[in-house]
């Protein structure tokens, strides 16, 4: 069905509220994980858009609860795109240089097993800027 | 940039930054007088008279990280460059107004490329701010309204990313019935 109106939103609804409970269930806030895109024009430029959909599609297509969201400068201008991962109880860590398989390594390889994946920036001073 | 849909997504940043509630965007093309207009007005910190007046220069920044400000001075550049112009009007506490306008048919116009996937990504990633899109062609119009969609999926966030989806969808159909220019 094509969705050109909210009389047709509203048919699509109910779907996305029984998916809503059904999440619900085994969900806790701090088993989220969270991820920042960031959005600054060196970002926008460098393609973080692009990344940004790429990892809200894939997050949702491998259902891992996360929420994407953006963020200014992280002061990486060098290394855009720039993305900060925080799996829960561990400290956020950012990558540079993030292209889309970049992004697809970092979701299979450090959010779905935890295991290290380079590209890391390493934390020297940290100021985003918001 | 290479689309016009990343300076919008670009500008945006700046009325997010400035603790908008509110942001509209407003697309009007204008075919018998070769124009393309985009316009952003957020509801945001504005800015004052001293500063607004060196605001597109690019060494004029708030940000700590770096002290270029990249954003508005590209936009302007490339309206400029298109056989446009740029204005920008903003107060301190009241908000700020953006305006670039581009020729039409120039050839070095950026198309607009995906605005749907710009406003869906604004939206996703800042589900609290209020946002309008209103896209003119010539005699028709496609008005786009966050808070009129909230009505709709009540309890259901707007950021759920199947809702998303469907605006995505709603808007990119809406643009190709008035016969947006996208590309
Ligand atoms: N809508 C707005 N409301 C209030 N202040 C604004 C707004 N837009 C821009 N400014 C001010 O103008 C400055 C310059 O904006 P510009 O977009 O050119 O660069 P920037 O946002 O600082 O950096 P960049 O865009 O390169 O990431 C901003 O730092 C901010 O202080
Ligand atoms: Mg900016």
């Amino acid at each position: 069905m094509k969705v050109k109106s909210l009389a047709d939103l509203r048919k699509i609804k109910d779907e996305v509220h029984e998916k809503i409970k059904l999440r619900e269930q085994s969900e806790n806030a701090e088993q989220i994980v969270q991820i920042k895109v960031a959005m600054a024009t060196c970002g926008i430029a460098s393609g973080a858009k692009e990344i940004m959909s790429y990892i809200i599609d894939e997050l949702d297509y491998s259902g891992i609860d996360g929420v994407v969201t953006q963020t200014g400068c992280m002061g990486y201008c060098y290394a855009e795109p720039t993305i900060e991962v925080k799996l829960p109880g561990k400290a956020p860590v950012v990558y540079g240089f993030v292209t889309k398989g970049k992004a697809k390594e970092i979701i299979e390889r450090y959010i779905i097993k935890g295991e290290l994946v380079d590209g890391v920036i390493p934390v020297t001073y940290r100021t985003i800027d918001e | 940039m290479k689309e016009l849909s990343l300076h919008i997504l670009d500008i945006v940043q700046n009325s997010i930054r400035a603790k908008a509630s509110k942001i509209e965007l407003r697309i009007t093309e204008d075919i018998d007088n070769n124009q393309f207009e985009i316009q952003i007005t957020d509801n945001g910190i504005g800015m004052d008279k001293v500063f607004l007046d060196k605001v597109t220069s690019p060494f004029v920044t708030s940000r700590k990280t770096r002290n270029v400000g990249l954003g508005i001075s590209l936009l302007k550049q490339n309206a400029e460059q298109s056989g446009g112009f740029f204005t920008i009007n903003s107060e301190s506490n009241k908000g700020t107004i953006i305006k670039a306008v581009f020729e039409h048919q120039n050839i070095d116009r950026p198309i607009l490329g995906d605005v749907a996937g710009t406003m869906t990504l604004l939206i996703g990633a800042n589900p609290q701010i209020h946002f309008i899109y209103l896209h003119k062609k010539e005699l028709e119009q496609f008005y786009f309204d966050t808070e009129e969609v909230k009505n709709e999926i009540d309890t259901i966030p707007i950021q759920h990313p199947d809702i998303l989806k469907a605006l995505k969808e709603l808007i990119n159909e809406n643009l190709n019935d008035i016969k947006a220019t996208i590309n």
